[in-house]
């Protein structure tokens, strides 16, 4: 007993560090896409953040700097993506797409000088609570964002079903024709939620480059932006679902690589392309089922909106 | 005539036939395609350590020119005319991926010499180069043997392709060469490039009893995930101790500024002629470096020794028995030769896992 509660410790606690940055990002992509926009970008947008963050960490020694300025530095992109899509119209998918590979470049432009610097991690706990036997290493030794990501998610969720803005943004993503005729200025909710979506990306890019990995090189989010994205689907934009997913695929990651080590055979290819199936898996259904609004998916995802038409 | 005009008279009048004198001396261009931005440490970035060496080397000779982060798609076909186009008299290539795009080009320039590097087609103006890595890895694993407490290594790899499977397999048969109790655990990434996923692996494997790590991935994490667990690492491509100088027992290294220097200077001398390498120890294309202080003299010196031994001949890290994990003989005498390396598809003896992770 004493030996499975040593492996499984540090294997939660990989998971949930794993599966962190994966639940800002989509929790930030889930509100802009419950506002009616999608943001491809998010790839883009991590790694700009991720080398701003870690620029600015390095440069001040505060990795809350750091933090705050991967937030801005995405939520800059978020707002001319919003401008774009938002205003002129372009086409979101087309936008979103330009965004990332734009990021991936810029990123590794700024980055240039800041390849081969790494961060010190200090250690982190919280007090008594970490000296639980088992619970203790697994929940409560992990860095502050990971509290914050959980405390973001009831945020969300309580934001978008208990509050009167909440329910004002999914009216504008469910119909942006007829909040608008209610006299909501639909133009203005989706700027402020492209920007918290973009926020929240830059701090899962932050995240990246000041906890995870604390070190910068050229495409180090590697893919977690478009999981992210799958994952806002495989939730059915439910805010817990995006948590548990974000956990799920954290987990299934640090999982195979115990298992492997173990020499257990599992074929960790099949796995890593898991999280698309289960995206595309979510989409079938909701497309062959007539009752889709039940699943969530906002109306005019993906829709722009001209209030001069 | 004002006294610029006249300058500019006087000292074309005096340059012009030194330059008329001199046509032959026209440096030859040598282009440079580049998977990956330059960095700081992995697969380019030995290849533009290798490009300084050769400009060293020839001096005014030569000029070089390089495109970085090329894909490999549509995309290398057109950079690589390009290069042709614009004068380079020799390209070289860096990426498997090249191999096809290479060999269009050099059809349509039959005055241009190509290098390509790590494919397997040659043509009459297109050469091919690889390394032998797993020398390398072969000297690092007996390395680890010798200062493993734990008696088990980590293995973070990539994919399982031959060259990967050539690394893991020589690194534990260098280590259990020393070390017959040896085992090295493998865990694939299914990726090249994942920093997260590599760092990971690295701690998950250290988790598990490993105290040397080591890599076949091209980035740092790994290196730093050893340093800040406080174990052993054996870097991959290029010399990583500023990422973990306490942690880096040695790297396994490429060079290849040796190898351009003579081709180059080959075709200078109009005798280049295509041909297919893969350079081991012995050529200076794969090197152990970058060697821990902690690594007692006497270490040192054994490994020195069996570096010795394998630039010699005497030793193979591929030598009969060669047995693989499940049991089944692969080889009862002799040497593996290059075919059987090229297309090895499993683990030895001593490795824990599958291949293909089924």
């Amino acid at each position: 007993m004493d030996n499975l509660a040593l492996t499984i410790a540090p294997l939660v606690a990989a998971s949930i560090n794993a599966g962190t940055p994966l639940m800002l990002a989509a929790l930030g992509l889930l509100v802009n896409e419950k506002a009616g926009v999608v943001n491809l970008g998010a790839e883009g947008m991590m790694l700009v953040s991720a080398i701003t963050g870690f620029a600015v960490a390095v440069n001040t020694g505060s990795p809350t700097l750091g933090f705050l300025a991967g937030a801005g530095a995405s939520m800059v992109l978020s707002g001319f993506f919003a401008w774009l899509t938002v205003w002129l119209g372009t086409n979101q998918y087309a936008t979103g797409l330009a965004l990332s590979l734009f990021g991936a470049g810029a990123s590794t432009y700024i980055g240039l000088k800041y390849v081969g610097n790494s961060l010190q991690n200090g250690r982190f706990g919280i007090p008594f609570l970490e000296d639980i036997p088992v619970l203790g290493p697994a929940l409560f030794r992990q860095h502050p964002m990971v509290y914050l990501s959980l405390l973001l998610c009831l945020a969300i969720a309580w934001f978008l079903y208990r509050t009167r803005a909440g329910l004002v943004l999914r009216a504008v993503g469910e119909s942006p024709a007829s909040a608008h005729a209610l006299g909501y200025p639909v133009r203005r909710i989706r700027l402020a939620a492209v920007l918290f979506g973009g926020a929240c990306c830059g701090l899962a890019g932050a995240f990246l480059s000041l906890v995870y990995t604390p070190l910068w090189v050229e495409g180090m989010v590697a893919g977690r932006g478009w999981i992210a994205l799958a994952l806002t689907t495989f939730a059915t934009w439910r805010p817990a679902r995006v948590v548990g997913g974000a956990y799920l695929f954290g987990g299934i990651t640090i999982l195979t690589f115990h298992a492997q080590a173990l020499g257990v055979p599992v074929a960790s290819q099949l796995l890593s392309m898991l999280p698309y199936v289960a995206a595309i898996v979510v989409l079938v259904l909701i497309s062959s089922n007539a009752n889709y609004i039940k699943l969530n998916m906002p109306a005019s995802l993906g829709k722009n909106f001209n209030p001069g038409a | 005539m004002s006294k610029k005009l006249l300058c500019a008279a006087v000292c074309s009048a005096v340059l012009m036939p030194a330059l008329a004198a001199a046509p032959a001396a026209t440096p030859l261009n040598v282009g440079f395609v580049y998977i990956s931005p330059i960095g700081d440490a992995g697969w380019t970035t030995q290849h533009d350590q290798a490009r300084k060496e050769m400009e060293k080397a020839l001096g005014s000779k030569i000029t070089t020119k390089y495109v970085e982060n090329v894909p490999e798609s549509a995309d290398a076909e057109r950079v690589i005319r390009d290069l042709a186009q614009t004068g380079s008299k020799l390209v070289i290539t860096t990426s498997f991926g090249y191999m096809n795009p290479t060999l269009k080009v050099a059809k349509q320039f039959p005055n241009v010499k190509f290098i390509h590097l790590t494919g397997y087609k040659t043509a009459p103006n297109v050469a091919n180069t690889n390394a032998r890595f797993y020398e390398g890895r072969y000297l690092a694993g007996v390395l680890a043997g010798k200062m493993s407490k734990t008696h088990v290594a980590g293995y973070v790899a990539a994919f399982p392709i031959p060259e990967v499977l050539q690394g893991v397999n020589a690194f534990t048969r260098g280590m259990r060469s020393v070390d017959p109790k040896a085992e090295v655990k493998v865990v694939w990434v299914n990726s090249w490039f994942d920093p997260g996923k590599e760092r990971d692996a690295a701690i998950t494997l250290i988790g598990q009893g490993a105290d040397v790590v080591t890599h076949h991935t091209d980035s740092t994490a790994v290196v730093q995930a050893a340093e800040e667990k406080g174990k052993y690492a054996i870097a991959y491509h290029s010399d990583m101790k500023k990422y973990g100088p306490k942690a880096q027992l040695a790297a396994v290294t490429h060079h290849w500024g040796d190898y351009y220097t003579k081709q180059a200077q080959a075709v200078l001398d109009g005798t280049w002629k295509s041909s297919s390498t893969w350079g081991g120890i012995k050529d200076g294309m794969v090197r152990l470096e970058g060697v821990n202080a902690a690594v007692p003299a006497d270490v040192k010196q054994f490994v020195l020794a069996r570096e010795k031994e394998l630039v010699a001949g005497k030793l193979n890290p591929f030598s009969a028995p060669i047995k693989d994990n499940d049991g089944k003989v692969r080889l009862d005498k002799g040497v593996l030769d290059d075919a059987a390396l090229t297309k090895m598809d499993y683990f030895v003896e001593g490795v824990a896992g599958k291949v293909s992770g089924k």
